[in-house]
């Protein structure tokens, strides 16, 4: 669960990329083509971030001819959404704290 | 979303710890101790006392709602849409305690739950939220 979320945050942390995947959850499929058209930045740099998205899990590509057409995953954020898995990571880590608390008051 | 029933769940968390339950009652109950393990505080063990938890992500607003010293302690917990409670539990054994911590939780409603999945960072971006506030009428198309 944690490296889910690792990649996630790491995939998302940086904001082309997350331009690029709400362009895609705002407006659906689209080329690479198109995505470049509205990123401001050279195609191979959009091809380079998507892939990671796709890494990510975060979108689907389909080949239809010369195009590959990118669909955005929204599934994958489902980690992130979840509070119980938030709050299970946050407590472990309180009682990883509180087992050297305890330690601390015996000396 | 009109059933709330669907936003109830708990989150336990359990632990053995090889010390006697009265220092890890201390460890919950004693504000300069809480801090030292959870967050700043201004805790007081009395039943209706309000109190509030500072992170450096925000604030969390709880109330005690039950006391049995050494033995359980419960509070609210409401932060960032999430109203929640948390009960302590301490069962001696022989080596220690045995420390379980519930936290039940309620959402009213979507908003509540995506700012819920923010907890515990604080760099996440709006842009995301707005993302995160689309899932449900993508997988309810």
């Amino acid at each position: 669960m944690t490296d889910t979320h690792d990649v996630l945050f790491r995939t998302l942390g940086d904001p082309t990329r997350r331009a690029i995947f709400e362009s895609l959850c705002r407006d659906g499929e689209q080329t690479v083509g198109a995505l470049t058209a509205r990123a401001g930045i050279s195609q191979p740099a959009v091809s380079k971030h998507l892939g990671l998205l796709k890494q990510a899990g975060l979108v689907r590509d389909r080949q239809q001819g010369r195009q590959t057409h990118y669909t955005a995953q929204l599934g994958a954020l489902a980690p992130l959404t979840d509070w119980t898995n938030q709050m299970a990571r946050f407590w472990e880590s309180r009682l990883d704290d509180l087992e050297d608390l305890l330690k601390r008051m015996d000396q | 979303m009109n059933d709330t029933s669907l936003h109830t769940r708990t989150v336990t968390v359990e632990r053995e710890f090889a010390h006697p339950p009265e220092k890890i009652w201390r460890a919950l109950t004693q504000p300069h101790l809480i801090e030292a393990w959870l967050m700043k505080n201004d805790f007081v063990p009395a039943p209706h006392h309000r109190f509030t938890l500072r992170g450096d992500w925000g604030s969390v607003a709880c109330e005690v709602l039950e006391i049995e010293p050494q033995r359980s302690l419960s509070y609210t917990w409401a932060a960032l849409g999430l109203d929640s409670v948390v009960t302590w539990t301490l069962t001696p054994t022989a080596s220690g305690t045995h420390l379980r911590m519930d936290q039940t939780g309620f959402q009213p409603g979507q908003d509540a739950a995506y700012n819920g999945a923010r907890y515990g960072w604080n760099k996440f971006t709006a842009a995301l939220d707005e993302v995160l506030g689309r899932l449900d009428d993508a997988a309810n198309p």
